[in-house]
C-alpha cells in the first residue's frame, strides 16, 4: 500500500551508499594490481622495467626489499571462526562457511594451503564438528587445522583430535618454518565447581563470561615449542598460528594469552616472526619488536573492538551494518614475501578488501597505511 | 477510482489493520495480575487487621470494626502482625529483614542527631532520603539489570530459534550504543528507539518473535544495555 515510496527511497539510499563506499575505498584498489605485480616481480628479473606500471614510487623499494634472501614468495589463504551449530538449528552460519570455502576455491592461482583458524563449532558438539569437517573437505587446497576454545571445552579436545589430528605441530614450507599452537588452554575452573562438560563449554563459549580462566599456551606446550625451535636457524622466517592473539589485549574478553610474554621470548631470537591469530573476528594488526601480528576475519559474526588496549597500528574496520548480516565477515589471503614477511589481505564480504602490508608494520605505520574507516567503529 | 479515493481507502484499511494488530498485541500481553487480599471473616465484634501479605491477620480485642486505633495501639498491632509474619518465614528472609530494620533504625538515629545539631536547616529542608531508600533503589535496579543480563546472554530466554544470543555479537553490550537513540533508520522507516533495534535483532539474527514494548523481558534488556553505558554522553540521532 503505502511503502512504495519508501521502497523506492530505500533502494535509492542503498544504491547511493554503495557508490559512496566504492568511492571511499577507491584508494585501496591499486593493491590488487600490486599483488599481481609482486608475483610477477618474483619471477622476472627486470624489476625496473615494470616500474612505470606502478602508481606509487615507494613500491619499487618494497619489491627490492621483498626478496633479499631470495626465497620463493607464495600465498596461503585462511578461513576462521565459523561457530557452526547443526544445520537444522542455524543454517546461516553453515551457508557462510560454505561461502568462504567457495571464495577460497575460486582463487586463481590456488593458494599453497588453507589455514583454518579455530572455532569451527559453537559448542563442540559432535554434530557441529563433523559438519564442519565435512564442509572443509570441499576445500581444493591442502588444509591446516587449528583449534579454538569453542571446539575444545566439551570433551577437552577428544573429538577434535580424532577428526583433525594434533592440536599443536610444526611444518616447513618453501623455506618458512610454520608453527600451529593450541593457545586456548584454561586452568581448571570446573572441577571445584562440579560443572558438567556442557556447563564448562557454555561458560567458555561466553566471550564476556568471567567465570572462566584466561587462555594460555601452557608449560608443556612451551617446552615443546622451545625444543621445536632449537633446530631452526635464527634467520629462517617463522610464521606462528594461534587461535588467541599471542599478546595481551583485553582480558575480560580473552583477547589475551596469559603466557604471551614467555612465548614471545622464545620467538625473540628469530629475525622474522609473524603471528596469525583467530578469535577476535576483526581486522587487527600489531607489532611487538620483531613480531608482526595479524587477526583473521570470522565467517559467523564480527566482534566489537575492545574498549581498551587496542594496538596503535590497528587500522579499525568500519563498524558492521546491523541490517546486513554478512557485514564485517569474510576470509582472506596471506602473501609470504621473499624475505619471509607477510602482506595480509582481509577479504571482507560486501566491501572492498583491506590490506595490511609488511611494510606498514615494519615502518611502524610511517608508510603504506591501510585505508581508514569513514565512520567510527565505536 | 481517483487519487483521493485511493488515499481514503488506504487510510481506512490502515486504521482497521492497526486496530487489529493493536488488539492482538494487547490480548497477547495481558497485564500482570497483582495479588488481591480476600476479606477476612470475623464475628463483627472486634476489628480485624490484615497484613499486606494478604494472609496474616489479627483480631484487636476491644476495638469495634470502623473505630480508629490510637497511634500506640496501631504500633502494637503492627508489631504483632510483623512478628507473626516473621515466625512463618525461612531463616534467610528473617535475617535479611532484621538487617534492613537495623539500617532503618540507624538512619532514624542519624536523622535525629542531625535535627538536634542543625535544627534550623532540618526545618527548612524536606526530609532527606534514607539509607533504606538507596538500598531499595539499588536492589530493585540490580534485579532488573541482572534479569536483562541473563536474557542478553541466553538464546533460549531471548526466544531465539537458531542459538544466537545478544552477547554473541555484543559482549558486555558493546556496540549497542543506546545513547544514540532515537535516530532515524531508513530500514525501519521511522525514528527508531533502542527497543526497535532490540526487536530487529531478535527477529533477524536470532530468528525469534519480537517482544511487546512493555514485555518484562524487553524492559529488562533495556535496563541491562543502558546500565552498561552508564556515564556515556547522550547523542540522540548519531549514526
Ligand atoms: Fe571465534
Ligand atoms: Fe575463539
Amino acid at each position: 500500500m503505502i511503502p512504495l515510496k519508501w521502497e523506492k527511497r530505500l533502494q535509492e539510499y542503498l544504491q547511493n551508499r554503495e557508490l559512496w563506499i566504492k568511492e571511499l575505498y577507491k584508494a585501496g584498489s591499486f593493491w590488487e594490481g600490486r599483488r599481481k605485480f609482486l608475483k610477477m616481480a618474483a619471477m622476472a628479473a627486470g624489476v625496473a622495467a615494470t616500474n612505470s606500471l606502478l602508481p606509487h614510487s615507494f613500491q619499487l623499494v618494497d619489491i627490492v626489499n621483498a626478496a633479499p634472501q631470495g626465497q620463493q614468495p607464495f600465498t596461503f589463504a585462511y578461513i576462521s571462526d565459523s561457530h557452526l551449530y547443526e544445520k537444522t538449528l542455524n543454517e546461516r552460519f553453515v551457508r557462510q562457511l560454505e561461502r568462504a570455502v567457495a571464495d577460497i576455491n575460486a582463487l586463481d592461482p590456488q593458494p599453497d594451503f588453507v589455514l583454518y583458524g579455530g572455532d569451527l563449532a559453537q559448542l563442540a558438539q559432535p554434530g557441529e564438528l563433523k559438519l564442519g569437517a565435512q564442509i572443509l573437505k570441499q576445500v581444493r587446497a591442502p588444509i591446516r587445522m587449528m583449534v579454538g576454545e569453542h571446539d575444545w571445552f566439551l570433551d577437552l579436545g577428544d573429538l577434535w583430535k580424532e577428526l583433525f589430528g594434533k592440536p599443536y605441530y610444526s611444518f616447513d614450507h618453501k623455506g618458512v618454518h610454520f608453527i600451529t599452537l593450541m593457545s586456548v588452554n584454561e586452568k581448571d575452573f570446573w572441577t571445584a565447581k562440579n560443572l558438567s562438560p556442557m556447563q564448562r563449554m557454555q561458560i567458555v563459549s561466553g566471550l564476556d563470561d568471567g567465570r572462566q580462566s584466561s587462555f594460555e599456551v601452557g608449560e608443556e606446550e612451551r617446552e615443546w615449542l622451545a625444543r621445536d625451535l632449537a633446530n631452526v636457524s635464527k634467520t629462517t622466517p617463522i610464521v606462528v598460528f594461534s587461535h588467541s592473539p599471542l599478546y595481551k589485549l583485553y582480558k575480560p574478553w580473552n583477547f589475551w594469552t596469559d603466557d604471551a610474554e614467555q612465548v614471545q621470548a622464545l620467538l625473540k631470537p628469530f629475525q622474522t616472526v609473524t603471528v596469525i591469530h583467530g578469535h577476535t573476528h576483526q581486522v587487527l594488526s600489531n607489532r611487538i619488536d620483531n613480531i608482526h601480528f595479524h587477526g583473521m576475519l570470522s565467517t559467523a559474526w564480527p566482534w566489537p573492538y575492545a574498549p581498551q588496549g587496542l594496538p596503535k597500528l590497528t587500522m579499525q574496520m568500519n563498524r558492521p551494518d546491523p541490517f546486513n548480516q554478512t557485514e564485517g565477515l569474510g576470509d582472506g589471503i596471506i602473501d609470504v614475501l621473499g624475505n619471509g614477511r607477510v602482506n595480509k589481505r582481509y577479504d571482507l564480504w560486501n566491501r572492498n578488501p583491506l590490506f595490511v602490508s609488511a611494510q606498514y608494520l615494519d615502518s611502524n605505520g610511517a608508510s603504506d597505511n591501510p585505508s581508514k574507516t569513514a565512520l567510527p567503529s565505536y | 477510482m481517483n487519487r483521493l479515493q485511493w488515499i481514503k481507502l488506504s487510510v481506512i484499511t490502515l486504521c482497521a489493520l492497526s486496530s487489529i494488530i493493536f488488539y492482538q498485541s494487547v490480548k497477547a500481553q495481558e497485564p500482570v495480575q497483582l495479588p488481591t487480599h480476600a476479606p477476612v471473616s470475623s464475628d463483627g465484634k472486634n476489628m480485624v487487621v490484615q497484613l499486606c501479605d494478604g494472609e496474616t491477620n489479627m483480631e484487636v480485642k476491644g476495638v469495634k470494626p470502623g473505630e480508629r486505633l490510637s497511634p500506640d495501639q496501631a504500633q502494637i498491632v503492627s508489631n504483632q502482625l510483623m512478628a507473626q509474619w516473621l515466625a512463618k518465614q525461612p531463616k534467610e528472609v528473617t535475617e535479611a529483614w532484621m538487617k534492613e530494620n537495623l539500617i532503618v533504625k540507624n538512619d532514624q538515629k542519624a536523622n535525629a542527631q542531625t535535627t538536634s545539631s542543625n535544627e534550623q536547616s532540618a526545618q527548612d529542608q524536606p526530609i532527606d532520603f534514607t539509607g533504606r531508600d538507596y538500598q531499595m533503589w539499588k536492589k530493585e535496579l540490580e534485579q532488573e539489570v541482572s534479569y536483562g543480563d541473563q536474557i542478553f546472554h541466553s538464546d533460549s530466554l531471548l526466544g531465539s530459534t537458531n542459538g544466537v544470543a545478544c552477547a554473541m555479537c555484543h559482549p558486555h553490550a558493546a556496540n549497542t550504543h543506546p545513547e544514540t537513540y532515537p535516530k532515524f533508520q531508513i530500514q525501519l522507516r521511522r525514528v527508531a528507539l533502542l527497543r526497535d533495534m532490540i526487536n530487529w535483532c531478535i527477529e533477524n539474527p536470532s530468528r525469534g518473535a519480537k517482544l511487546h514494548p512493555d514485555d518484562p523481558k524487553m524492559r529488562a534488556l533495556e535496563a541491562y544495555i543502558m546500565a552498561q553505558r552508564k556515564g556515556t554522553v547522550m547523542e540522540p540521532g548519531k549514526h
